[in-house]
Order: C-alpha cells, then sequence, then structure tokens
C-alpha cells in the first residue's frame, strides 16, 4: 500500500442528512410568510418581514453551511474531540487551517492575497494526521532491525510480502542482466516503427494473462485483448471510477474495507462511497440484505447508485467469496442495473483451504451479465514488486475497455519494466513455483501468528488470504468506542512499538478490531511481537 | 430456445463517453494512415513517411554505450543487492538518488543558471501525467488555464478531459514571430472573464511546441508580470530545454525567477521529462518542480496515481549521476538535432518552402500558406489531405495545434534516419515542383 494519508468519513452518512435538512428548513420559513404578505400585516409589515425573514434564513443558511464544511474538513470529529495522545493538538488545527484552505482566500481579482488552490488539495491535507500515516512516520524514523535498532517500532501496518522476495530475487540475479540488454536493442528497433500503446505491450498482456490465469488454478482463462495494463492497482480503481460514475453519483462498498479506497475512488473523480457495514456476528461476511438496504436508502436520499466494489480475498478481513454470493451479487446488480468491481489483487495469495473462485469464472459462465463485471488485479501483492507499479483492468464491456485505454496515458508502465517481466511471467516453471512457495509459507507464517495472538487471548477472524489477521483487541480497550480503540492504539505503537492497523481506518462501525500484516515478518520475529503485545495486554487487563 | 429479453444498457459516465480524448481529429488522423502504410527503408520505399511525431531518435546509440558498459544501472550489481528495496519501494517520494540525478540533470540543461533543490522535485509517470496532475491541483472544475496559441494538441485532452477544466488560447500570429504579447494575455484574460470563466493560471511551453523556439528573456518578464497582476499561476513545460540547439539560448522560468531573488515564485510551477531530451517516451519519466510548498506536497500524493516504476528509477539514477555521461549526452544530442535541424531548412529552401526561425526542439514550423487557395481552415485541411496521401507525409495542420492562420505546419525531423529525411525532402520537392507547373 502506498504511503498515502487514509481519510475517516465515519461521518459521511450523516453530513449526506444534514444536507437534506438545509432545504427543509427554507420551506418551513416561506409557508408562514404567505400569511403575512397575504394581509394580515398590511403593507408595510408585508414588506419589512419577508425582508427580515429572509435575511435571517441567509444568515441561518450561512451559520447551517459553516458547521457542514467544519465536518466536511474535520473528517474525523471523534479524533479531534477524544484522543489522548500528543499528537491531538496538532489535529485541532487541521479544521480550522482547511476551512481557511477552501474557502477563506481572496479571489485572483484581490492580488493581496497568496494565489489559490483548488478545493482538492484541502481534502487531502486534512487527512495527513490520520493514525494511518502518524504509524508510518513514526516507523520511519525508528525502524526495527534485528541488529542494529532492536527496539525499534515494527511494522504490522504496511500490506507487503516479504517472505517471498528471495524467490524473485533470485530469478533476477540469473536473468536481468541479459533480459534487460536484450530488450535495449528490441525497443530502439521497435520504437523506429511504431509508439508504445498506453494501455501496456501486447506481448506483456499475454503474459499477464497468463500469470492470471495460473493464479486462478487455471480455472479462468482470460484473453489478452481484454486487458488494459496501468501503473498500479491505484490508478485502475481510479480509471474504473472515472469511467463508470459521474461526479456525485456513488458506489456501495462493504466496510470493513482497504483504506486506499477514500482516495482511489473519491479523491480526483468526485464520486462518493456509501459504507455497508458487514457484522462480527457474520464473520464480516458481505450480506445482499445489507446491500439493498443501502441501496434504497441511497435512492431515497437522491443519491445514484452506479456499481458495487468488493475485494476478494477481502481487505482486512481475508474473506473469500462463496461461488454462492458471487452469483447473489450478480442478481443484486443485474436487478439494480448496476456494476461490479471485483479487486482480486490477493487472488495469488491464499493460504486456506477454501477454493478460491474469481469473478472472471462466472463471467465465463454467463454471457448476458459480462457487461456489468469488471476486475481489477496487480502484481503488487502476488508477486510482491508493488515498487514496478504494474495493475490491470480486465473487463467484457467494449465500452469501458475503450475509455480505460485512453486513460492510461496517465498512468502508463514503463517499458524496460514491462520488458523484464515479460520474460519473468513467460518462465511458467518459475510462476508455478513462486506461487506454490509463497502460499506455503502465507500458511505458516499465518499460522504461527494466529497462534501467538491466541495464547495472549487474541482471537482473528479465520482468513483464507491475503497478509492480514483481523484481531479482535475489544477486550483490551477501555472504552467500547473508537476513542478507546485509538488510546490501544497508540500505546501499541508508542508502548509495544508496534506498528497495526485501527479498524477505524478500515470504517468499521464495531470497535476494538485491528489489522495485521503478517507477511513482514520473519518466523524469529512473531516471538518478539507477540511478547511486546503481551505487555501492552497485561496492563490493559489491568484496567 | 429462450425468449431473448431486452436487458437495460448498464451505463458509463460522462467521463467515459466524452469525446475530450480528440483522438477523432486530423492531427491523429494522420496517424491511422501512417500505421496502415508505413514507410520503411527496404521493404515498404512507398509508404507513408511519420513526421508528426516528436520523438527523438538521434541519440540513442549514447544510451545503448551506456547501458553495455554499467550493467549494475540495469542489474542492480551482481547478486542485485539492492533489489529487495527496489522492488518494495512504492514510496510517493520517489528515490532520493533519483531525484538528486533529476536536479542535477536540470541544472546542467540551463548551465548551471539555474539551482534545483531535489527536494522539491515531484515524479510522474510522464509529462502527460504531470501537467494533469498540475490541473487538477490549480484549478476547480469549470476554471480556465490561458495557453498561448498555436499549442500542443495533447493539452486539450491531459488538461481537460479529467480535470473539466476550460483552455482559454492566447492568440500569437506571424507579425511577430507568434511571440505572447501583453496585450494578448489581457484579450485572453478578458475573453475568459466575459464566458464567466475564473482564470487560475497561464501555461506556457519554452521551448514551444510546435514553433520550435525559445521565449525570450523580454516576453518570460511579462508573462511572469502577468501571472502576478492577475494573481494566478504560472506552469512552464520546459520539456524541450534539453533540445535547444544552443545552451545558451534557452532562458527557463527558474532564471527569471534567480534574479528576482525568488519573488513571487510560489505561483511558478515547471513541468519536464525525459521522453524528448532523452528519447525514451517509452520509460515514462515526468516531474514537476514547484516552487510553493503546498502544491510539491499535494502534487507527492498525487503521484500514487501516477508513480514510476522504482526499477527505472533506479536505472535512470545511475545513468544522469554519472557526470560524465550526462554533459557528453546534452552536448552531443544539441550538435546532431542542430545538424538535422539545418539539413532540413537548407531542404525546405531548396524546395522554395520557408518555416519560422527556430533555434529547439525536434520539429519545425513550416509555411505553406502561399499554396492555400483562400486563406481558410478548409484550404489548410485540403492541403494536408493533399499531402498525407500524395505527397505520403505525416505532418501535423496548424489548426489541430490552434493557430489563428491557417497555412502554418509543424514538421517533425529527429524521429528518423538521416536517409529517411533527405527521402522525405526530395518528396517536397518534387510535389513544389509539380505545383509550380500547374
Amino acid at each position: 500500500m502506498t504511503q498515502t494519508r487514509y481519510s475517516r468519513s465515519r461521518s459521511s452518512d450523516t453530513e449526506k442528512e444534514n444536507t437534506g435538512g438545509g432545504g427543509g428548513a427554507a420551506m418551513r420559513v416561506i409557508v408562514p410568510l404567505q400569511g403575512v404578505v397575504q394581509g394580515r400585516g398590511g403593507l408595510v409589515l408585508g414588506s419589512i418581514i419577508p425582508c427580515a425573514l429572509f435575511y435571517f434564513l441567509q444568515f441561518y443558511l450561512k451559520r447551517h453551511r459553516n458547521d457542514l464544511d467544519d465536518q466536511n474538513n474535520s473528517n474525523s470529529p471523534g479524533l479531534n474531540s477524544t484522543t489522548g495522545s500528543a499528537s491531538s493538538g496538532k489535529l485541532a488545527e487541521l479544521p480550522a487551517l482547511t476551512r481557511n484552505l477552501s474557502r477563506g482566500l481572496p479571489s485572483p481579482r484581490s492580488p493581496r492575497g497568496p494565489v489559490s488552490v483548488s478545493g482538492r488539495v484541502s481534502r487531502i491535507v486534512k487527512g495527513a494526521d490520520s493514525p494511518y500515516y502518524v504509524g508510518l512516520r513514526r516507523v520511519k524514523e525508528d525502524p526495527y532491525d534485528e541488529l542494529s535498532n532492536p527496539n525499534g517500532i515494527i511494522q504490522l501496518g504496511l500490506a507487503e510480502n516479504k517472505l517471498s522476495l528471495d524467490l524473485v530475487k533470485h530469478w533476477l540475479a540469473e536473468n536481468a542482466e541479459q533480459v534487460i540488454l536484450r530488450n535495449w536493442k528490441e525497443l530502439s528497433i521497435s520504437r523506429i516503427a511504431t509508439y508504445q500503446p498506453f494501455d501496456g505491450l501486447m506481448e506483456f498482456k499475454v503474459a499477464v494473462a497468463g500469470f492470471m490465469s495460473q493464479v486462478t488454478a487455471k480455472a479462468v482463462s482470460f484473453d489478452p485483448s481484454q486487458v488494459v495494463l496501468t501503473a498500479g492497482s491505484t490508478p485502475a480503481i481510479e480509471i474504473l471510477s472515472f469511467c463508470l460514475a459521474d461526479v456525485g453519483n456513488a458506489f456501495l462498498v462493504p466496510t470493513p474495507c482497504y483504506p486506499g479506497y477514500d482516495r482511489d475512488v473519491k479523491w480526483r473523480t468526485g464520486v462518493e462511497i456509501i459504507h455497508v457495514p458487514c457484522r462480527s456476528a457474520d464473520d464480516f461476511n458481505l450480506s445482499i440484505a445489507a446491500l439493498d438496504r443501502a441501496f434504497n436508502q441511497a435512492k431515497k436520499r437522491g443519491l445514484k447508485v452506479r456499481g458495487i466494489i468488493i475485494s476478494n480475498p477481502s481487505n482486512p478481513v481475508g474473506n473469500l467469496l462463496s461461488r454462492d454470493t458471487l452469483y447473489s451479487l450478480l442478481d443484486f446488480a443485474r436487478e439494480k442495473n448496476i456494476h461490479i468491481v471485483s479487486n482480486e489483487i490477493l487472488a495469488g495469495s491464499t493460504h486456506g483451504n477454501e477454493e478460491f473462485v474469481s469473478i472472471a469464472e462466472i463471467m465465463d459462465l454467463d454471457d448476458v451479465d459480462r457487461k456489468r463485471v469488471h476486475l481489477v488485479y496487480g502484481l503488487s501483492k502476488d508477486l510482491s514488486l508493488p515498487g514496478f507499479r504494474v495493475g490491470v483492468i480486465y473487463s467484457h464491456n467494449e465500452e469501458v475497455l475503450a475509455a480505460a485505454k485512453k486513460l492510461t496515458r496517465f498512468s502508463t508502465i514503463s517499458s524496460p519494466t514491462q520488458c523484464l517481466l515479460i520474460s519473468m511471467l513467460s518462465d511458467a516453471k518459475f510462476v508455478q513455483t513462486f506461487i506454490t512457495i509463497n502460499r506455503e509459507r502465507l500458511q505458516r507464517t499465518y499460522a504461527l501468528f494466529v497462534a501467538g495472538l491466541k495464547k495472549l487471548g487474541i482471537k482473528c477472524i479465520k482468513s483464507s488470504g491475503g497478509f492480514y489477521c483481523w484481531a479482535d483487541m475489544s477486550g483490551l480497550i477501555r472504552s467500547y468506542s473508537e476513542k478507546g480503540e485509538l488510546e490501544l492504539w497508540d500505546k501499541l505503537l508508542n508502548i509495544a512499538k508496534v506498528n497495526v492497523t485501527p479498524g477505524s481506518c478500515c470504517h468499521c462501525i464495531e470497535p476494538g478490531w485491528f489489522r495485521f500484516c503478517f507477511a513482514t515478518l520473519t518466523e524469529k520475529d512473531i516471538p518478539i511481537v507477540t511478547d511486546r503485545i503481551q505487555k501492552v495486554s497485561e496492563t490493559c487487563k489491568l484496567n | 430456445m429462450a425468449i431473448e429479453i431486452e436487458q437495460p444498457r448498464v451505463g458509463l459516465s460522462k467521463v467515459a463517453v466524452s469525446k475530450t480524448h480528440g483522438e477523432d481529429s486530423p492531427y491523429f488522423a494522420g496517424w491511422k494512415a501512417y500505421d496502415e502504410n508505413p514507410y520503411h527503408e527496404t521493404s515498404n520505399q512507398s509508404g507513408v513517411i511519420q513526421m508528426g511525431l516528436a520523438e527523438n531518435q538521434v541519440s540513442f546509440d549514447l544510451l545503448e554505450k551506456y547501458l553495455e558498459e554499467h550493467s549494475e544501472a540495469s542489474s542492480w550489481g551482481k547478486g542485485a543487492p539492492g533489489f529487495r528495496e527496489n522492488a518494495l519501494f512504492q514510496d510517493y517520494h520517489g528515490l532520493k538518488s533519483f531525484r538528486q540525478a533529476m536536479a542535477s540533470f536540470m541544472e546542467q540543461i540551463r548551465g548551471g543558471r539555474a539551482k534545483f533543490d531535489p527536494d522539491r522535485i515531484v515524479l510522474t509517470a510522464g509529462a502527460t501525467a504531470a501537467n494533469e496532475l498540475l490541473t487538477f491541483i490549480l484549478a476547480d472544475p469549470g476554471d480556465a488555464l490561458l495557453i498561448p496559441t498555436p499549442y500542443y494538441p495533447g493539452f486539450d485532452r491531459d488538461l481537460r478531459w479529467r480535470t473539466g477544466v476550460n483552455i482559454v488560447p492566447i492568440h500569437c500570429d506571424s507579425s511577430n514571430n507568434f511571440q505572447i504579447t501583453p496585450e494578448a494575455m489581457e484579450a485572453a484574460y478578458q475573453s475568459a472573464e466575459s464566458m464567466n470563466l475564473k482564470v487560475r493560471g497561464i501555461l506556457i511551453t519554452n521551448p514551444s511546441n510546435p514553433l520550435g523556439a525559445t521565449i525570450q528573456r523580454s516576453a518570460l518578464e511579462q508573462i511572469l508580470d502577468f501571472a502576478v497582476n492577475k494573481n494566478i499561476h504560472l506552469v512552464s513545460d520546459e520539456i524541450y530545454s534539453g533540445s535547444t540547439f544552443s545552451s545558451s539560448e534557452f532562458i527557463s522560468i527558474a532564471e527569471i525567477l534567480e534574479t528576482r531573488g525568488y519573488k513571487d515564485a510560489e505561483r511558478v510551477h515547471i513541468v519536464y521529462s525525459l521522453s524528448k531530451d532523452l528519447g525514451l517516451p517509452g520509460f515514462r519519466v515526468g516531474t514537476i518542480y514547484s516552487y510553493n510548498d503546498q502544491v510539491v506536497t499535494t502534487a507527492r500524493r498525487m503521484s500514487s496515481f501516477t508513480l514510476i516504476s522504482s526499477q527505472t528509477q533506479h536505472l535512470l539514477a545511475c545513468m544522469l549521476s554519472n557526470k560524465e555521461f550526462s554533459e557528453n549526452y546534452i552536448k552531443t544530442n544539441r550538435e546532431r538535432l542542430s545538424k538535422r535541424y539545418d539539413m532540413i531548412i537548407k531542404g525546405l529552401k531548396k524546395a522554395g518552402i520557408e518555416c519560422l526561425k527556430g533555434n529547439a526542439g525536434l520539429f519545425c514550423w513550416m509555411n505553406l500558406s502561399p499554396l492555400l487557395e483562400k486563406p481558410t481552415r478548409e484550404s489548410e485541411l485540403a492541403l494536408w489531405k493533399v499531402i498525407l496521401n500524395e505527397v505520403k507525409l505525416n505532418i501535423s495542420p496548424g489548426s489541430s495545434c490552434h493557430c489563428s492562420e491557417p497555412g502554418w505546419f509543424r514538421v517533425c525531423f529527429a524521429n528518423m534516419s538521416e536517409q529517411t529525411l533527405e527521402i522525405a525532402l526530395e518528396r517536397i520537392r518534387k510535389f513544389m515542383e509539380q505545383r509550380k507547373r500547374n
């Protein structure tokens, strides 16, 4: 995951209700006005009173809009008022600062003020001090190292897989030099003939389609001509958001979810996210009934839902969607005539005994609904190459492909990287070995980590894929609230010196859940981590 | 068989179906003709010669030589010790070594007359992304940017499509060699105001595409004053700065700022890329250099949508920080481009065609207005079609660059071998002779 801020939009639903309220207030003023104007007060009163009411109305709406902006700007009101940590003073400052940025700047016609920037700028500034961002910064300042910094902070907040990097490194050490030199010569010849397609070289698409097929254990055959390549799955999601929804439309997103969706789906597109909470009682599995409720509520508020974004395997819980659920999801989407975006970026990182079913497999069988389903994939997780920036959009919808292809000009994959990976992915033996060994290592590390947490009395939801343990630490928090959760997060970061992701960053509505990424750990690290957590959990239990 | 029920088509967004990508314009239609019948030195000598693509292929051998002699750049050294960190590296700050190399490369291009701070460099996957990103940051949907004409046709798409921002042209004409004047800027500003568009900035390309000429110092001063006066941003796209034929003739806005003690600098942003100067468009390397802290921070975060592969950053960091290589490259590239330019100007002159006096870039700005039936856009396009279909050359008509004077064409000379250029000039000569006879 790229190191950027994650905004906390838990208040987003309440914001919408307030917007509706403003209009209602206006109506309540206009109707009695009629009575006054029609005669009870005479001509003078009939003129003065409406004017006075008009001015009061303006004043009321303006103040009301100020409050709305406060909520818009300080996306995490809970954080501002209740966090006990040292950074809270700074957080309280942020809303005031951002209000100035978004509205207080003088227009270009009054040259006395500083030159203004767009409204988008303020939206990113306010998230800078979310726990996710703070944690990353602290780890950077004080990173754990077995030899040189044994008291440093251990990183469990970044979804990287370091378990199988040695396999990739080995392949590169053996092959990279010749591959690159050979490609260099070929590059010069090919460029004289044609210019580079922005959505990826055809041979790379073929190689990626083949890799995706191997990842799904050959259950699906991916057509390279339906592959659009882009610089990471971050732009892949943004491009789909631009293509499937207009400004002000919305996507339904089951939570807890990947914190980055707030940036990828909303930031520059002007599209909204409606969170659909999943419950711990259901093991955080997707509920079609909940989706339906959310869809209807949105409709009542005049918000047009254009699609659903699911992750499979899910981040942070690690659930796999069953075949039945996928069919139900498809029925739901068909009934509402909306799109489905399936983020399957962790498809190759399954480690449980459950069968992974890609939505692409359903698409192969169901002709009718092919046009509404779009897959997102990438090499950052499954191949441990986030730095190389390879993301995929896969769709049967010709219009979406055509638009997406044109948009990839803003986020094209670097050609030497494409050439290098063509060779790597075409090495079928390497790919097969990698996938198998990687899965084994993930399974082993996951089992050890979960067992370690269990000894501390911390239970995790059974995960079948991905790099995370989704742990229930609600027993250790002082108050069953976001405030309590963040206090625990703070203790883990500053006392236990372990950086984890609090559930609120993932928009989980049940407090006390935490996301631990175990794929950055070696077997040796696990007891160190559990010991450190134990120290904190002991003090929490005493309280 | 089941009855076929008409399914309601699931809709796409306005952005997806919009024509703002502009790929239906003549600028791109010529490429289609080329793709269908491309010239080849041996196998297709009567094919269309591509002179509409501003790519630099004259100095590729220098890059090849560097790579052959410095394998550590491409393979992270024996046993790939640095690979692990590199493969995992996805920090939007970018590799420090690469930013340092870019800063020093940009300084070298400007003959050391301006200093660049590596921490102000934001990396993007190409200048296309850099320009779009800046537009997202500096302007809101519905606002306007002022751009002098003629300008790069891609701006219509890159600056407007997803951003919802408008372009209002600053009209320049041949009466003063298409230079930007304060009157023209003011007129554009007023025009935007009359359309109720809020102007957020002015974007210049220096050296200019398609003119192939650098902007003079006095004009740069006036442009900066104008931006200060109206309290708007100034974006200087200096993507061709390393392709000036002589080092002393290019003046960067950075130099103007330096002489002014960096007063008013917070409104200035420079875009750069290695696609033109190094001839590596496929690598997707672009940068935003901003003197405004807020813009730098925001651009950095926004660059998550368009990061450069860490492998590429590593490779180029090695290459560009090699002073011997970079100095030699800049010098040699300049000489070769200058030579090509002389060649095409002489060849066109022999055919009776005049060009705007140029001193930079990968193209020349050719004046074919004497050949037009009428001084109209339609005549220009008719002539363009003739040149494409009969002379079999794909050149770019001025109208696609929003030039207000019909009859001008942009002709690229650096994306082919010298022999191919000779053949193209020969075809032009024959064409002009034929027209004289008729």
